[in-house]
């Protein structure tokens, strides 16, 4: 099982997995993404209160579970990285970061939008929205201590240690409405708050769809970065010059 | 201990150092991360005095009245109720049973809304207009 881990895990195996893997998560967002979609703004009906507007739920939704579950694989690899010296476990840490940071902007600027006509405002400083704003610095400071060194090895130990601390803010996004008076509602996913069948569809639907996305992302980031990290090796010269190796 | 073994103890101690920050910070903290006070808190006393305050809980059906721009409508989290008093714009989603957020302050009881004081509190149910209806039924029928 080690012996196997460690053959997965050594460069120019990640890299072909990861070119093998990239399609496989390439065309079902792609397919998914233009069903979820029409799931979303066709078949599932209005709300009876926000009509149309409560469709960026959609988006808004999935792109919130992502910024975390990002930041979880981040920091578990990161902590694998750490632990273990697996390299590729600090490039997937590495190339994850803007992929979440990126899903945080897009949960925030979504509420945001949605926020200004229902609740009234833009933005509050309320649990929920702050500590998720939190999770957005999180995000900036790692990638600004990643680049901050020029030795991957040394950049990644020390913004794999901002990232395991970092992971506290977790559980405080998730709970925050339930442990303080938020102006953020409480969970609609898993309480039923869904009650039409069709709006659950779309929202699992358009969840996988991210997930799919993210996967695909990191496929593709990664090996751009392990051809960079190992580009004085052998096998990376072969690649390019078109050698057979 | 192995190198391996060191590594994990320290990262093992990172994770407990940081959540007993966090710990003792909201401990510090305690009810000041709330962004709101319910209407039982308020009739409590245990929101400020004299100074500005949010007020949350649902529009008391039928309390609601206008006169221009101004409104009157109490507040409950179905135990106590408060009355507010507001002048300006209300949100789209503001309407007798809707849950709301308050700025402002008390003033003889009555509280008193700032200028744009007054947000719309969604709640997690969303839903057709016809599942509106069946439950409103099914409530009245109770």
């Amino acid at each position: 099982m080690w012996k196997w881990i460690q053959r997965q895990a050594s460069p120019k195996v990640f890299y072909q997995t990861c070119t093998k893997l990239t399609p496989w998560f390439l065309l079902p967002f792609i397919v998914l993404g233009v069903v979820g979609l029409y799931w979303s703004l066709v078949v599932s009906p209005a709300d009876y209160q926000q009509g149309d507007g409560y469709r960026i739920i959609y988006i808004h939704v999935p792109s919130a579970i992502m910024s975390m579950t990002v930041y979880g694989i981040m920091a578990i690899a990161g902590g694998i990285g750490l632990i273990w010296q697996i390299k590729m476990a600090e490039v997937v840490a590495k190339v994850s970061a803007p992929i979440g940071a990126a899903f945080t902007i897009i949960a925030l600027a979504t509420g945001a939008i949605w926020g200004k006509p229902m609740w009234g405002t833009w933005w509050v400083w309320d649990a929920r929205l702050t500590s998720e704003l939190i999770l957005l610095f999180l995000y900036l400071a790692y990638m600004s201590l990643n680049n901050a060194f020029d030795n991957p090895r040394t950049a990644a130990k020390s913004s794999s240690i901002l990232a395991i601390v970092g992971l506290v803010n977790l559980p405080i996004i998730h709970y925050s409405v339930k442990w303080w008076n938020t102006l953020h509602q409480g969970y609609t996913v898993g309480t039923g708050g869904l009650k039409d069948p069709d709006m659950g569809i779309a929202l699992g639907i358009m969840f996988l769809v991210f997930v799919l996305l993210y996967a695909a992302l990191v496929t593709i980031k990664a090996k751009t970065e392990v051809l960079t990290r190992e580009q004085n090796s052998r096998w990376v010269k072969d690649l390019v010059t078109g050698e057979r190796s | 201990m192995t190198k391996r073994q060191n590594r994990m103890a320290l990262v093992a101690m990172l994770i407990i150092g940081a959540i007993a920050a966090i710990v003792f910070l909201f401990e510090a903290l305690g009810n000041n991360i709330n962004y709101f006070f319910s209407p039982t808190e308020v009739v409590e006393g245990k929101s400020p005095e004299g100074r500005s305050f949010r007020i949350g809980g649902l529009v008391v059906d039928g309390s609601l009245k206008r006169d221009g721009m101004k409104v009157n409508f109490d507040v409950t989290d179905n135990k106590n109720k408060v009355g507010v008093e507001y002048t300006g714009i209300l949100p789209d989603l503001f309407r007798e049973g809707q849950g709301i957020i308050a700025t402002g302050s008390l003033v003889d009881g009555i509280f008193q809304a700032e200028p744009n004081g007054v947000l719309a509190k969604h709640d997690e149910n969303y839903m057709p207009p016809e599942v509106a209806d069946a439950l409103e039924k099914a409530q009245k029928s109770k």
